[in-house]
């Protein structure tokens, strides 16, 4: 399934376009690279995350270049916003996760902070990272190693034996139930990004020109920036919850 | 019935399937609005604790958003990556 779903927005060989051919909401495949004896390929989806990551380390040198001046007094613009930022996911962080916030500020803020810029790149005409699949599986990953990280810190050999509670009959089901926290993480960020994609490449791509002036303005506020941010919350919200429900569960 | 391939026949059915895939987002139509409406009426209840029963509010939306989204993918993958085609 792993295959297939990669394939999905990636311009697969036996693809069937039952669209216009003017629709093109799919990443496409750039350069063919040569690796371990597999061909693998650079698609839009790779571009556009190093887009993504080179803005946000951009914003991060200028604003630390701006706040190690040397006649520096007070804050001023710039760090007036990145003071805000930072004030504001520590907040919403410390609020979710209680006593356990402080060494998962950074790893939260931080995929806040991308997932975001991400789903709003739809904005600049790029087609979001999130909307592929292989980005939202790797983030949904990374989450789901340290949830079960922070469940073995916490229960010891417990974390295991615990899976067999309240009787040993709900076995199986507690395992799959482990292993469908990244599987629906990732899908409904990923599903809600293509969603959207979908959506502005019907409207740009089958509908007359004059009524593609203006009403997009709605669709981008609403598929970009609107589901863009409550996905961000989601998610990170989501594995806020889930890493402290296995931090609390020996108490 | 004569002149249709294999093909055809195919493509018919994952347009259908597709079809019928997307009808799972009224579960959770359903169950957002139900989210909303307790959501608002909370506000109306308890206006203060409005930041709260929001995020709350949102959270669950999200999730219960969830199995309405499968079957979008289900639909994209009949459409756009058809697993059936290589069977022929």
């Amino acid at each position: 399934m792993g295959i297939q779903m990669t394939n999905l927005m990636a311009g697969a060989g036996n693809q069937v376009m039952l669209a216009d051919n003017a629709v093109d909401f799919s990443a496409h495949y750039l350069m063919p690279i040569n690796l371990f004896g597999q061909t693998v390929y650079l698609t839009t989806t790779h571009v556009t995350t190093l887009i993504v990551a080179v803005v946000i380390i951009l914003l991060a040198l200028f604003a630390r270049h701006q706040i190690m001046k040397e006649d520096y007094e007070v804050p001023n613009g710039i760090q007036n916003a990145i003071e805000m930022l930072v004030e504001f996911l520590s907040g919403v962080i410390k609020g979710s996760m209680g006593r356990h916030a402080k060494p998962f500020i950074n790893y939260v803020a931080t995929i806040m902070i991308f997932i975001f810029i991400s789903n709003t790149s739809g904005l600049f005409g790029l087609r979001p990272p999130t909307a592929d699949y292989g980005t939202t599986l790797a983030l949904a990953l990374i989450t789901f190693i340290l949830i079960q990280y922070s469940a073995i810190k916490t229960s010891k050999f417990r974390a295991f034996t615990n899976l067999a509670k309240p009787i040993p009959l709900l076995l199986p089901i507690n395992i799959i139930g482990e292993f469908a926290v990244p599987l629906s993480l990732s899908l409904r960020l990923f599903g809600n990004m293509i969603a959207g994609t979908v959506m502005m490449a019907l409207w740009y791509g089958l509908l007359p020109v004059f009524v593609k002036i203006g009403i997009p303005t709605f669709l981008h506020a609403y598929f970009d920036l609107f589901s863009g941010a409550i996905q961000t919350y989601v998610f990170a919200m989501l594995t806020m919850v889930y890493i402290t429900d296995k931090r609390d569960a020996e108490d | 019935m004569s002149g249709i391939t294999n093909e055809g026949l195919v493509l018919m059915g994952s347009a259908i399937g597709a079809g019928l895939a997307v009808i799972a987002g009224i579960g959770p139509g359903i169950g957002q609005g139900i989210a909303a409406g307790y959501g608002a009426s909370a506000v109306g209840r308890n206006p203060g604790a409005r930041g709260e029963i929001m995020s709350t509010m949102l959270l669950g939306q999200a999730v219960a958003e969830t199995t309405g989204l499968y079957g979008l993918v289900i639909a994209l993958i009949l459409l756009y990556a058809n697993p059936l085609i290589g069977r022929l």
